[in-house]
């Protein structure tokens, strides 16, 4: 049998090769989708919808994969993915974007979304900067982090997005690095099937190749390796004593529950005012 | 010619890109806080800004907020509290401002921002177009234009001067054409940085004001030693009396743009036009065109050109779109034939914004020329000499034929 990469068939091979950097993990993001839709049998999109907002990661659904996706502005491809998944709430709707996009311009509609247990996923794309522009310091950005605005290291203290949301009323939240592979394709897989309700957040990682990796004089396979150290399973992250937490990034599952989500409630409510409407 | 007080030689030549030439002119121009977010192309400014206040060479306070939409508001807050304010945006980044820029006039606080010119969304595109400026046209900012990044420079400093002049106290946008002068490296001469503060008197000046509940003047900043309540709820009862002043300031500060301009002369041996409006051989011209930014260089050098072919065409760059010169142009192009009016943008369903300025300077003349106007150069599309010809050598037939067929027309687009 012919040897067949897994992304070869979502993606389209016309608009290759992808505007990408070398070595660039946005590559890696979507071969974990494209293996996780291949997992669940799932070969034709037609029933999803992928938004994202404007950066590097944005550009992972839009124009590559066989799909339909819409570009939308910087910051509000969560309010477009939720007025799509009301006009429609057949289609699975996955929203795709950067940090930058979805923690800085576009927070408020994060967070909002996530209150509202909205039935979309959201996968984020961590490369610590906002990429596009050409690394400057995003709400991510680790203390003392180099980037072009932060010359001398940066002074700010950065979100943990994953554990903001998990505060919310969202019912899905993970975390992984680039390298843990095979479980962040295991957890799209969970977030599109088995747990397919409500806010699903994936927070993936993925230092830029070019604006942090290469900026600090790091080669990509040794910054995988550091990565790989650094990234500590949820459970034994919690088992460590404070001062060891600095520096670690813990990973995992951090909620998986299946609470009645936004569309849930939506139907009940209407059900209740005017006994219900079609469509919904 | 006047000796300029800062002779050429003690000016400091730099190679530097449009974008670079108005962060240098920031640098020197006693700022005290610039609040931005990033976008192509205009974030070498703040980046290089962020670099001067990493280093230590200035004392502004820098802030990298999370959105265009607070850089404006940060501006705003710093503004009203006295300071002397800086930020800087291209296309959607201005789009996302647009509420505000309202509250930075109707405030009349004297903000300076340069505008990288970028064509708006959808679909994306990072290249050269005046949408985003267009789009603010009726904000109530002054809307300057340059042609070059010497003149970003210049334009730059100036515009602080400009907006914080008494009788004008409204905020200055700075407009320069994106890539074609941002990311374009050019040499730009920059005066010594005691010059500038000289130039500009210092720190930002407060104009007083009038208080009733204070019964006194006091001025016009947020002190907690004289409190004052700023953007309050002004409804039909007194909102239009409000809105007059600025229409008074915006009146004047023509004025005040055209004595910058000389002052700055004096000072450098450098001038735009009369400060409002920059023109080239328009004086015996049949045939003269008006545009904003840099294609005004493509043009004036196929203008000088086809004068040597014998063909008498012109030349006029607006520096200056808000307020708009009328007169200024009823005057110039006084008994020219024919005009053409090259917009780098549009109003879907309508004409493009420069064309209907221009109609409505002319209406109550009695000579008056044919006007045609040409779209160009949207989503950053090169407008080469080979259009600049085109569209000069349409124009000479509209006039010889005394006619215009066709009002809109669309330069260098595939059909
Ligand atoms: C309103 C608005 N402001 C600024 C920009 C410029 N811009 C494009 S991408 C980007 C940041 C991207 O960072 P992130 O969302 O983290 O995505 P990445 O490129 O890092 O994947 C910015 C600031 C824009 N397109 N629109
Ligand atoms: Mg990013």
């Amino acid at each position: 049998m012919e040897a067949r990469h897994p992304t070869r068939d979502y993606v389209r091979e016309e608009v290759l090769p992808t505007t990408f950097c070398p070595g660039c993990y946005n590559g890696i993001v979507m071969n974990a989708m494209a293996l996780a839709f291949k997992e669940l049998g799932i070969y034709d999109l037609r029933s999803y919808v992928f938004v994202s907002g404007i950066g590097c990661a944005s550009w992972i659904p839009n124009p590559y994969l066989k799909a339909d996706s819409i570009h939308t502005l910087h910051g509000r491809a969560i309010p477009v993915a939720t007025g799509i998944k009301l006009a429609k709430p057949s289609l699975n709707v996955i929203v795709i974007a950067g940090d930058g996009d979805l923690a800085s311009i576009g927070g408020n509609h994060l967070i909002h979304a996530a209150r509202r247990n909205m039935d979309i996923l959201v996968i984020m794309v961590n490369n610590l900067v906002y990429a596009m522009t050409r690394g400057q310091q995003s709400p991510t950005t680790p203390q003392g982090f180099i980037t072009i605005t932060t010359p001398y290291g940066n002074f700010e203290k950065p979100f943990d997005i994953s554990r903001i949301i998990v505060e919310t009323n969202a019912n899905y939240v993970a975390r992984w690095c680039i390298v843990n592979f095979p479980q962040l394709k295991e957890s799209i897989k969970e977030a599109l099937a088995k747990y397919n309700r409500g806010f699903r957040f994936i927070e993936i990682w993925a230092p830029c190749i070019t604006y942090v990796v290469r900026y600090e004089g790091k080669t990509a396979g040794g910054a995988l390796k550091e990565m790989s150290k650094k990234c500590v399973p949820l459970s034994d992250y919690e088992k460590l004593p404070m001062e060891k937490r600095d520096g670690c990034i813990a990973v995992g599952v951090f909620k998986k529950e299946l609470k009645p989500s936004f569309i849930d409630l939506y139907k009940s409510y209407v059900e209740k005012a005017v006994g219900g409407v079609n469509g919904i | 010619m006047l000796k300029p007080r800062v002779p050429l030689e003690e000016q400091k030549v730099m190679p530097v890109n449009g974008d670079e030439a108005v962060a240098y002119a920031v640098k020197q121009c006693l700022v005290d806080v610039v609040a931005a977010y990033p976008i192509t192309p205009q974030t070498i400014i703040v980046e290089k800004f962020s670099e001067f206040v990493a280093n230590g060479e200035v004392k502004t306070q820098y802030v990298p907020v999370e959105s265009e939409h607070s850089a404006m508001s940060a501006c705003i807050g710093a503004a009203a509290a006295g300071a002397r304010t800086f930020t800087s945006t291209s296309a959607q980044g201005l789009a996302l401002m647009w509420e505000n820029l309202y509250i930075a006039s109707g405030l009349r606080l004297p903000i300076v921002m340069a505008v990288v010119n970028r064509a708006l969304s959808a679909p994306i595109n990072i290249h050269c177009d005046h949408s985003d400026a267009y789009g603010m046209r009726d904000s109530g900012w002054i809307q300057l234009f340059v042609e070059n990044s010497q003149e970003a420079y210049d334009t730059t400093i100036q515009a602080f001067k400009i907006a914080e002049h008494p009788e004008v106290q409204l905020p200055v946008a700075v407009n320069l054409d994106g890539f074609f002068l941002s990311h374009t490296l050019e040499n730009v001469y920059m005066l010594p940085d005691e010059e500038v503060h000289r130039f500009l008197g210092g720190y930002r000046k407060l104009v007083k004001t009038y208080v009733d509940y204070l019964n006194r003047e006091v001025e016009y900043k947020l002190d907690p030693a004289n409190p004052l309540s700023i953007g309050s709820l002004d409804l039909y009862d007194y909102y239009f009396e409000h809105k007059m002043p600025q229409v008074e300031a915006m009146k004047k500060a023509s004025d005040v743009v055209r004595r910058v301009n000389e002052e700055w002369y004096e000072l450098t041996g450098r001038s735009y036009g009369d400060g409002v409006i920059d023109s080239y051989a328009v004086e015996d011209a049949d045939a003269v065109v008006i545009v904003l930014g840099s294609s005004a260089g493509t043009m004036k050098y196929v203008a000088s050109l086809m004068r040597q072919k014998g063909f008498k065409v012109g030349v006029v760059r607006l520096r200056m779109f808000r307020p708009f010169p009328f007169s200024e142009v009823r005057e110039l192009l006084k008994g020219v034939k024919v005009v053409g009016v090259m917009d780098r943008g549009l109003s879907f369903g309508s004409y493009g914004p420069l064309y209907l300025e221009v109609n409505t300077a002319f209406y109550y003349s009695k000579e008056r020329p044919l006007l045609v106007n040409y779209i160009y150069g949207l989503g950053g599309r090169d407008l080469s000499p080979a259009m600049a010809e085109e569209v000069f050598m349409d124009l000479i037939e509209v006039a010889k034929i005394s006619e215009v067929r066709e009002h809109l027309k669309f330069i260098g687009v595939r059909s």
